[in-house]
């Protein structure tokens, strides 16, 4: 067992959960890591109080990244756009340093980003682990029409 | 020729690996807390100490600018210099030193022959001829070119072991095609190609031809007057020479029909502000002051391989290659891209439900690198159908031992991910 590749991590890569498409999302966005060929989308439901009461994610990505993915997906939830932000910036900072944001009271959610702590040893598999948050901070610029 | 006459010979056709890696520094320092197994020297080799001390005693001892003063240090630096050029026109069998130009890398003499001789001789509706397997350092060049002067880029088709057939490369020829540009070897998958035959038939249909030599020269003997080709690329830095160094060969009568690729100083006669006229061969190629210490290691670097024997490297390497194959072949799911009957000791791979990306780090935490990407070669990735692979490479100082610790991290990847 490697220190990145930790149960928690090698659990959500085999396993990722709200991998799925999403109907009737209202937010959506793709993108790539040209470096590897990865492809990520997310979608968001963003409810008529402004949180994000669904969240999915598909596409063809690394272990890190899918791993990623599925751990952003299950913290999103309940959150607003805001607070997205924030915990983006959170885990930025645990993963790669740098600039950091108030929690507002997610210590909870913040506590389980730090199983990709382990990144910061490698600078390189920063975008892998990123990857995610970026297309839902993408996505979340990207309203959908409303049927 | 007798082989075992170098230092290292104590077999005819072999030589002592741990005498060699005696000789490389940094395969003795610790990575990760574990010995250092180091499987990308198609990305670039690793140096040995004789390079690096040619290019500090050249520092230390003999250097100042080159071709420009009359004192003693200049002098000696210009020697140092020249004698670097013969060493290269030697290892390439070139008729004449002033055919070797110094350039920064394969990269850029690829870009120089594209801007020069495309300039010179290539016209709209002209073609250009490669191959499915080029990096991207011999397609990107091109297509500038196509943007610039409207000529016509073909692709030889590779079959699904990763080879160019001939017939097919052979098909692409026409009266229009001035300009074949094909990689010797592949990067992304170790191919050897048929360059001779394809050489001559391109020379059949009245075109020039143009080898990209990076990842052979290290690998087996060059001999451009036997070739025939036109042109010839490489890189120092995957010869186990320095980085910033690269050589383009080039027919005399071709590059002195072709424009200067970039003005400045030592490529000139004279300059006055109505009119420049050029220097001769190689100088006129080589604008600006060069990487003169780079070009003697790269020397020291030619001395180191040639006092092996070529034929002795790749008897080792593909001693290595045949028992990475049968090792990498009992990993259950990996597949190996490419399948060349005539190959250097280069494999690609993929791990069906693995990133190349996760085996590669897995990998490194056991001390081995290997490289994972597209290689800088994303349409051969294409070709089969992959985003990326995995990518292991054998230099003159890897060893079976190695072998084993990659196929036992392999392993561990499979128990990682897969179980």
């Amino acid at each position: 067992m490697t220190d990145l590749y930790q149960e928690v991590i090698l659990d959500h890569s085999r396993h990722p959960r709200n991998r799925r498409t999403m109907a009737g999302c209202s937010h959506a966005g793709r993108s790539e890591n040209p470096a590897c060929g990865d492809e990520i989308a997310v979608f968001l439901a963003i409810d008529d109080r402004g949180v994000i009461g669904d969240i999915a994610f598909g596409g063809r990505s690394c272990a890190i990244a899918t791993a990623s993915a599925s751990l952003m997906t299950e913290v999103l939830v309940g959150k607003t756009p805001a607070q997205a932000e924030a915990l983006f910036h959170r885990f930025r900072a645990i993963a790669a340093g740098g600039a950091d944001a108030p929690l507002d009271g997610m210590e909870g959610e913040a506590a389980r980003l730090t199983t990709l702590a382990g990144l910061r040893d490698y600078p390189a598999r920063e975008k892998c682990a990123t990857l995610a948050w970026h297309t839902m901070l993408a996505a979340l610029q990207n309203p959908k029409e409303r049927k | 020729m007798q082989a075992g006459t170098s230092e290292y010979g104590r077999v005819g056709t072999r030589y002592d690996v741990e005498a060699v890696r005696a000789d490389f520094p940094i395969l003795h320092r610790p990575v990760r807390g574990r010995p250092l197994v180091y499987l990308d020297t198609a990305a670039s080799a690793q140096k040995p100490a004789q390079v690096m001390d040619a290019e500090r005693r050249f520092y230390a001892e003999d250097y100042a600018n080159i071709h420009r003063g009359l004192y003693f240090l200049s002098q000696r630096a210009t020697e140092c210099y020249d004698a670097a050029r013969r060493k290269v026109a030697s290892f390439l069998n070139a008729r004449n030193d002033h055919e070797i130009v110094f350039t920064r890398s394969a990269t850029e003499a690829i870009n120089l022959v594209a801007a020069s001789f495309g300039e010179e001789f290539l016209k709209e509706g002209d073609e250009v001829v490669i191959t499915g397997l080029e990096h991207h350092s011999n397609i990107v060049p091109w297509q500038f070119l196509r943007r610039k002067k409207g000529i016509v880029l073909k692709v030889a088709p590779l079959n699904d072991r990763g080879e160019v057939p001939l017939d097919e490369f052979t098909r692409l020829l026409g009266p229009r095609t001035r300009l074949a540009a094909f990689a010797q070897v592949s990067n992304a998958l170790g191919t050897i190609l048929p360059a001779a035959a394809m050489i001559r038939a391109a020379h059949a249909a009245g075109a020039k031809v143009l080898i990209d030599g990076s990842q052979s020269v290290a690998h087996m003997g060059t001999d451009v007057q036997a070739l025939d080709c036109d042109f010839f690329v490489f890189s120092g830095h995957k010869l186990y020479g320095p980085t910033g160094i690269g050589v383009l060969y080039g027919k005399e009568e071709l590059l002195d029909a072709m424009p200067p690729y970039q003005g400045g100083g030592d490529m000139i006669a004279s300059v006055t502000f109505d009119e420049s006229t050029f220097a001769p061969l190689p100088a006129k190629f080589e604008a600006g002051t060069p990487a003169i210490a780079q070009a003697v290691a790269l020397g020291a670097a030619i001395d180191y391989v040639t006092g092996l024997g070529l034929e002795r490297i790749r008897a080792h390497e593909t001693e290595l290659l045949d028992y990475a194959l049968r090792r990498l072949s009992a990993v259950a799911p990996l597949s190996i891209i490419g399948t060349a009957a005539n190959r250097t000791s280069v494999i690609s791979f993929v791990i069906e439900g693995v990133h190349p990306h996760d085996i590669a780090h897995v990998l490194d935490t056991s001390g081995v690198a290997i490289r994972a990407g597209h290689h800088c070669a994303q349409p051969v990735m294409a070709r089969f159908g992959v985003p990326a692979t995995a990518r292991a490479s054998f230099g003159l100082y890897n060893t079976l031992g190695e072998v084993d610790r990659l196929a036992e991290a392999l392993e561990r990847v499979e128990a990682l991910f897969l179980q």
